[in-house]
């Protein structure tokens, strides 16, 4: 028997051998494991900001003091807001947000000196086009910033300070997008490789008529589908890798945590995905139907699995559906490892669920692939 | 083993209400052409998934090249070869390619994978396209390479579903000398058609209706017992008369 293991074991070598002779020459699929990491990484990592810089801005300074200049100054020091130039009152200043010539407006009435030397509470006013209500909390968070610390000087003579709240922004200090998007793009990419490219290879192989040949050979259920998801679950680390390092090199993304840790558990998430892959190929009979049929998953995974959109903003329900998702799961591991340095035990629930749902898809696929090739 | 490469007693199969073989008993001898007859839906493709161990039989036995086709079925395929319509050859990969990777699904390794590769392109007058890729082939070659792939491991048995289809004559003849010799050195060939030149050519027949093995023997037995001067004219026949039957 041991004789029929070995001889059955040594069957999935040539199967690996033909997948990556025909990942080399079919240029589509070639292009799509290439291409599409280079893409996203570029599209997501230098395109897409989701924190704003340099609101152009406008002053209208009618104190036009040592204190006044400071203030201005101040908010342009947050780096969120940039000098657009000056306008001599506030009808200008509002003509320009509404031209589109600037997005926000600051106005420092004439009493603004007086008042501080009075010490009383002097005023100043920040007008904001919150139309695009990122770009108006970023400068509503300058303002915040910009009065604490004038307020701080003000009060510096008091001995007891009135209210005092500090931020510290954590792991991502710059607060930048791409140390937030980078990580993800691994999960995103992994989806696609393992369930939209392993759906269509395998769909292939039964359009072309092969796959009818396979299982009137020796090999073994199990080793054919082996043999034709192996290779994807090699090209999905090799994938990762080259996304980590640039991530690490071009994009500054932090690799805190252990690597090792995350390779391993990235194993769940490839194995889950493939019985996502598998199940789509046991559904569709074209590579048409299947590319469909995994845009129909991958695009709720990108809106809800917390890859752009924080999923603590969204309504109980899309929350739910995101949860049954194992990429949700994987990307607080990734954005765990990698931004927080965190070990298992910080993440030990999101890779047992990750386990469950690979053993779990696997195994369900694995049965349909069987009988769905009888 | 068995005096005979296929041996089937009471073969029966199911699916759910529907029978799709009933009471099979069939001999073919080791060496023979044999063809498997009948018009879609009578139990040709059951009966190759039967006997190519892919599907277990409802009720009854069948032994193939001396294996029990339901309790053997992984060394069975080892001993047998399968050329199917669509001659499931990999588009993308080179003619030596294709017939290595069927190679070694069969279990050949190097270096005797190598010198049957060898031995099979050149047999089959494949050498001069050796590095071309099999989706550029024509019909006729493409065939070629299938049944060269499908033989690379030496099987006692092959099975042939409808291999000539769209095939043009020259390839044809040249197809049928390649099996005739494989039969000349003791490969039993089972080959279902419903082509009527294709059944022509073989030894034996067997007709198969509903289900049902309706007439066995050689072709000039089976044009003498029904009356009619070719196969065709008997395949005709048994389908009219299927007609009302089923209607």
């Amino acid at each position: 028997m041991s004789v029929l293991t070995r001889v059955r074991g040594s069957l999935v070598w040539p199967m690996l051998w033909k997948e990556f002779i025909q990942m080399r020459r079919d240029r589509l699929t070639l292009g799509m494991m290439i291409f599409i990491p280079a893409i996203q990484l570029m599209l997501f990592g230098f395109a897409i900001r989701t924190e704003v810089r340099n609101l152009p801005t406008v002053v209208v300074d009618e104190a036009n003091t040592q204190q006044s200049r400071a203030l201005a100054q101040r908010l342009f020091n947050t780096g969120n807001l940039k000098l657009a130039g000056t306008a001599p009152d506030r009808a200008a200043a509002t003509f320009a947000i509404e031209r589109g010539s600037a997005r926000a407006a600051l106005l420092i009435p004439p009493a603004f000196t007086a008042d501080l030397k009075r010490q009383r509470t002097a005023t100043a006013q920040l007008l904001i086009d919150a139309a695009d209500p990122m770009a108006s909390s970023a400068a509503i968070s300058s303002a915040v910033i910009a009065s604490q610390i004038g307020s701080d000087a003000g009060a510096s003579r008091l001995a007891v300070r009135p209210l005092d709240v500090r931020v510290r922004p954590l792991y991502n200090p710059a607060l930048r997008s791409p140390i937030y998007i980078v990580p993800g793009i691994i999960g995103i990419l992994l989806t696609l490789t393992m369930q939209m490219i392993t759906s269509m290879a395998i769909v292939r192989e039964r359009e072309r008529g092969t796959l009818e040949q396979l299982v009137v050979t020796p090999i073994p259920r199990i080793g054919l589908m082996l043999g034709k998801v192996v290779p994807f679950a090699i090209v999905g680390y090799v994938q990762m890798s080259v996304v980590l390092l640039l991530g690490h090199f071009v994009f500054d993304v932090p690799l805190r945590g252990s690597l090792a840790l995350l390779y391993g558990v990235t194993s769940f998430f490839i194995i889950a995905s493939l019985g996502l892959g598998l199940f789509v190929s046991t559904l569709v009979r074209t590579q048409v139907q299947a590319m469909q049929m995994s845009f129909f998953f991958i695009m709720p995974t990108i809106l809800l699995s917390g890859f752009m959109f924080p999923r603590d903003a969204m309504p109980e329900f899309a929350k739910w559906l995101g949860a049954a998702f194992p990429i949700t799961y994987y990307l607080e591991v990734v954005r765990g490892i990698l931004l927080k340095g965190v070990g298992l035990a910080a993440i030990w629930p999101e890779v047992l669920i990750l386990a469950a749902f690979a053993v779990a898809l696997i195994s369900l696929s694995a049965v349909r692939f069987h009988k769905s090739v009888e | 083993m068995t005096e005979n490469a296929v041996e089937t007693r009471g073969l029966r199969k199911v699916f759910g209400p529907i029978v799709a073989l009933e009471g099979l008993d069939l001999s073919i001898a080791r060496g023979e052409v044999f063809g498997l007859l009948g018009p879609n839906g009578s139990g040709k493709t059951t009966t190759i998934r039967i006997l190519t161990g892919l599907m277990a039989p409802t009720a009854g036995i069948a032994t193939v090249v001396g294996y029990d086709v339901a309790t053997q079925a992984e060394l069975l395929r080892r001993r047998i070869g399968y050329m199917s319509q669509k001659y499931g050859l990999y588009d993308d990969l080179t003619v030596r390619e294709n017939v290595t990777f069927y190679a070694g699904l069969y279990g050949l390794t190097n270096p005797e994978r190598k010198e049957r590769v060898r031995a099979q392109l050149a047999a089959f007058q494949l050498d001069a396209r050796a590095r071309q890729l099999a989706g550029t082939l024509s019909g006729g070659w493409k065939q070629r390479l299938a049944l060269a792939c499908a033989t690379t491991h030496r099987p006692d048995m092959i099975f042939l579903d409808e291999p000539t289809a769209g095939v043009d004559p020259v390839s044809r003849r040249l197809f049928w000398e390649r099996i005739y010799s494989l039969s000349d050195s003791g490969t039993t060939i089972l080959v279902t058609t419903h082509y009527m030149d294709e059944a022509e050519r073989c030894e034996r027949l067997a007709f198969l209706s509903r289900g049902h093995l309706i007439a066995l023997g050689t072709p000039a037995d089976i044009t003498a017992r029904f009356g009619t001067k070719s196969v065709e004219d008997v395949f005709i026949k048994l389908q009219e008369q299927d007609e009302p039957e089923a209607a």
